[in-house]
């Protein structure tokens, strides 16, 4: 049986006889359902085993990927773990009033924001704390999120990383927009004597699962980036369950495919893979950077964990994908490769865990001594310019509280 | 508020030109992106076409593809991607073809384009202004004829006006591009060419501050309070009556979110009476928010209740029976027959 990746859609005109090879969706299906290997045509630089494999196509963009900055991959993707451990944990003991686990998904996270240049802009959804984490947000600002003291407060501009997007799809469009100021502003397709994208150059990275392609938002997002060459990768996270709904309630096609009906390059990466990733988001944000925007990256992954801290996997997941998964860990795999090839030994990689461990600690105590924002914040910032309507709200709201507070009742 | 617009066209333009609505309008858009080059228009048929009302006629020519921008065909790729343009710092101007299409941006509009300064504590601004056609009387197929402003009123985040006259025109619409806050802005479609309207716009200093309503005619016996294509009705229908010896006040409310019922209460402490006119379907509309408020404020002035004349609470009919949907000169003057004789 052809998995979909094997298959390509006919060029019009080819005729009925190349009509006639494609899949049934049946195969189409099985082809997404196989989740062991993402197919034939998934780029992978490290094997779950550890072994690097050589590509003709994306080695030069790793090239400076030497031990030591493998490490350093290493590094922020056991950090980021151990964070999102630590507030899974937390929200279970009631600190946090909801927690959405990235488990499983660290390469795909570490490996494109690590591929991003300090000019760049990435607009996430609302899974993406190891992307946020690569661009320099403190971990401590995602957890008011879930603690509900606040919507967002990190500095959107000084860390090139847009809030977090709740409605689904919603960021992908106003990703668009962004990059096409970036090319309006003269950003994009300046090179250097040698041909090479100039060092100011920008593009813009959208981060969305599997889930959104089916918004309407997402569509109009690749139209309009198509449209305008903006340059925007669109990094569709792939881990195979929007909630309970798996991807083939989404697509019959393979996600990376989709690319192809709006005129411009998908690719599928092995996203439990760290170098693919940074790898193959290098090569695309290069492309944005020259001005050949857009290009769809999918990376196929998985979500180790619930979909959130209120969701249930066993009502609709088999434990045996589970274990499947657990073999392709995109820690492990790049634990195995430094041990193997002699680039880290016991003592470092326990010096990590403690480092994590350590990280993990000051989230904790930042979590449980967050103060709570104070009434007068409820008012604050609808709009941009002073609004005397909700200033005498509040003004009526503080007097009514103080109230209590005089009456001894508060 | 915004700081005052002042308009590089004035130097070049006579300080007063007798434009209608739509040509005003033109003439505003065209003044604000000169002033600043980060204004760009978006939509469906605003560049080549002008728009289907011919309202950006001939700015694409001049300012060119990167700052009227032909759109795909889809409202929530309009609106959304203007909130990426103005995260990014432009001061994007979208157009919306007809009233009944913004539905499908009608969700970056409400989760996006209206929380994301709330959302981030200021650290970012969406000075977008969503243009608007509304309102019927123009002998239209389905879709073509709505109010729905109240539903955007409704939205805390977002800031709605409308015009009626030309010289607001033309001065509202550089103020909602010169404000850091995201405006709706409802244009009276029917109102857009009409003659009657043609006036004289002094171009060399703004009408007022944007966020203000106003009294456009001054009376002693009931006040009526409308904004957009109404406000005309009520000025025809203040005319009709003092025929009749009758005199009524006219305000023209002008902004609809934040409500600026000041002189409203001012007036109606004179009056006694208020009438509210809208096309809009009444229940839950702004013409509600007028009657509770001046209700809370006034009591103690009223004569009468608070009376509306609006549109029925019925999906806007086939155009052949709009007649009878749209509160006319005759249906606003029987409104206030019956508040004159509580």
């Amino acid at each position: 049986m052809p998995s979909p990746e094997q298959w390509t859609h006919p060029e019009p005109g080819e005729g009925p006889a190349a009509q006639a090879a494609q899949p049934s969706r049946e195969q189409v299906i099985a082809g997404l359902r196989n989740t062991d290997a993402g197919g034939a045509e998934v780029t992978q630089l490290l094997t779950p085993e550890g072994e690097r494999i050589a590509s003709p196509q994306f080695d030069r963009y790793i090239s400076d990927i030497d031990p030591e900055a493998l490490r350093g991959l290493y590094r922020d993707m056991v950090l980021v773990r151990r964070a999102d451990r630590e507030a899974n944990a937390m929200q279970r003991q009631g600190q946090l009033g909801i927690w959405v686990p990235l488990l499983g998904q660290e390469a795909a996270q570490v490996g494109s924001g690590r591929a991003l240049k300090p000019q760049d802009m990435a607009f996430p959804s609302y899974r993406e704390h190891g992307v946020a984490y690569t661009r320099g947000v403190d971990f401590k600002e995602l957890l008011g999120i879930f603690r509900c003291t606040d919507h967002s407060g990190w500095d959107f501009k000084a860390h090139g990383f847009h809030p977090y997007t709740i409605v689904i799809g919603n960021q992908v469009l106003n990703a668009a927009g962004y990059a096409m100021g970036q090319k309006f502003e003269g950003r994009v397709g300046n090179t250097d004597g040698d041909g090479n994208p100039s060092s100011t150059d920008e593009a813009t990275i959208v981060y969305f699962g599997d889930g959104a392609t089916s918004q309407g938002d997402v569509h109009e997002g690749f139209v309009w980036a198509a449209v305008y060459d903006a340059p925007l990768v669109f990094f569709c996270q792939n881990n195979q369950w929007a909630i309970s709904e798996p991807t083939e309630r989404q697509s019959r096609l393979p996600l990376y495919q989709r690319a192809r009906g709006y005129g411009f390059p998908g690719i599928r990466v092995d996203g439990n893979d760290v170098l693919a990733c940074l790898a193959v988001t290098r090569w695309a944000l290069e492309e944005c950077r020259h001005g050949n925007g857009p290009v769809l990256i999918e990376a196929f992954t998985y979500r180790m964990d619930a979909h959130t801290t209120t969701d249930d996997p066993t009502r609709y997941r088999l434990s045996d994908e589970l274990e499947v998964w657990k073999h392709k860990d995109p820690i492990e795999r790049v634990r195995v490769h430094l041990a193997r090839n002699g680039h880290a030994d016991q003592a470092w990689f326990d010096q990590i865990q403690s480092e994590a461990d350590a990280f993990a600690a000051d989230l904790r105590e930042f979590c449980f001594n967050m103060p709570e924002p104070p009434p007068e914040r409820v008012f604050a910032n609808v709009y941009a310019e002073p609004s005397p309507v909700l200033d005498a709200q509040r003004d009526e709201y503080l007097s009514y509280l103080a109230g209590f507070v005089e009456a001894g009742e508060r | 508020m915004a700081a005052p617009v002042q308009s590089r066209v004035d130097s070049a333009a006579p300080t007063a030109q007798k434009l209608t609505i739509g040509k005003a309008l033109n003439m505003g858009l065209r003044a604000a992106m000169e002033a600043d080059d980060k204004v760009v228009i978006l939509g469906e048929d605003v560049g080549k076409l002008g728009g289907v009302f011919r309202i950006t006629d001939g700015l694409q020519k001049d300012f060119g593809e990167q700052r009227v921008l032909d759109t795909p065909l889809a409202e929530s790729g309009i609106i959304g991607t203007a909130v990426g343009l103005a995260v990014r710092g432009f001061r994007p101007v979208c157009e919306i073809q007809f009233e009944g299409f913004i539905f499908p941006g009608f969700d970056q509009i409400s989760s996006q384009l209206a929380k994301l300064h709330y959302r981030t504590q200021g650290k970012i601004k969406v000075p977008v202004v969503v243009r608007v056609p509304f309102g019927g009387g123009i002998g239209a197929v389905e879709h073509h004829s709505e109010s729905p402003e109240s539903l955007f009123a409704h939205i805390p985040g977002l800031k709605v006006v409308s015009c009626s006259n030309p010289t607001d025109a033309y001065w509202m619409i550089q103020q909602a591009i010169a404000c850091d806050d995201p405006v709706l802005f409802f244009e009276p479609k029917r109102l857009y060419h009409n003659g009657q309207l043609k006036s004289e716009v002094d171009t060399s200093q703004p009408a007022g501050p944007l966020f203000a309503s106003r009294v456009v005619r001054q009376g002693t016996d009931c006040t009526l309070v409308a904004y957009g294509p109404s406000v005309k009705v009520c000025l025809d229908a203040a005319a009709a009556a003092a025929d009749e010896g009758r005199s009524l006040e006219v305000i023209d409310l002008r902004t609809i979110s934040p409500l600026d019922l000041g002189p409203v209460f001012e007036s109606v402490r004179r009056t006694g009476r208020l009438v509210a006119v809208s096309e809009a379907s009444a229940e839950s509309s702004v013409t509600s928010e007028i009657a509770a408020r001046v209700q809370q404020e006034c009591f103690y002035s009223l004569e009468a209740p608070v009376l509306r004349a609006t549109g029925f609470d019925t999906p806007y009919p086939p155009s052949k029976l709009e007649e009878h949907f749209l509160p006319d000169l005759d249906r606003v003057l029987h409104t206030v027959d019956r508040a004159m004789g509580w």
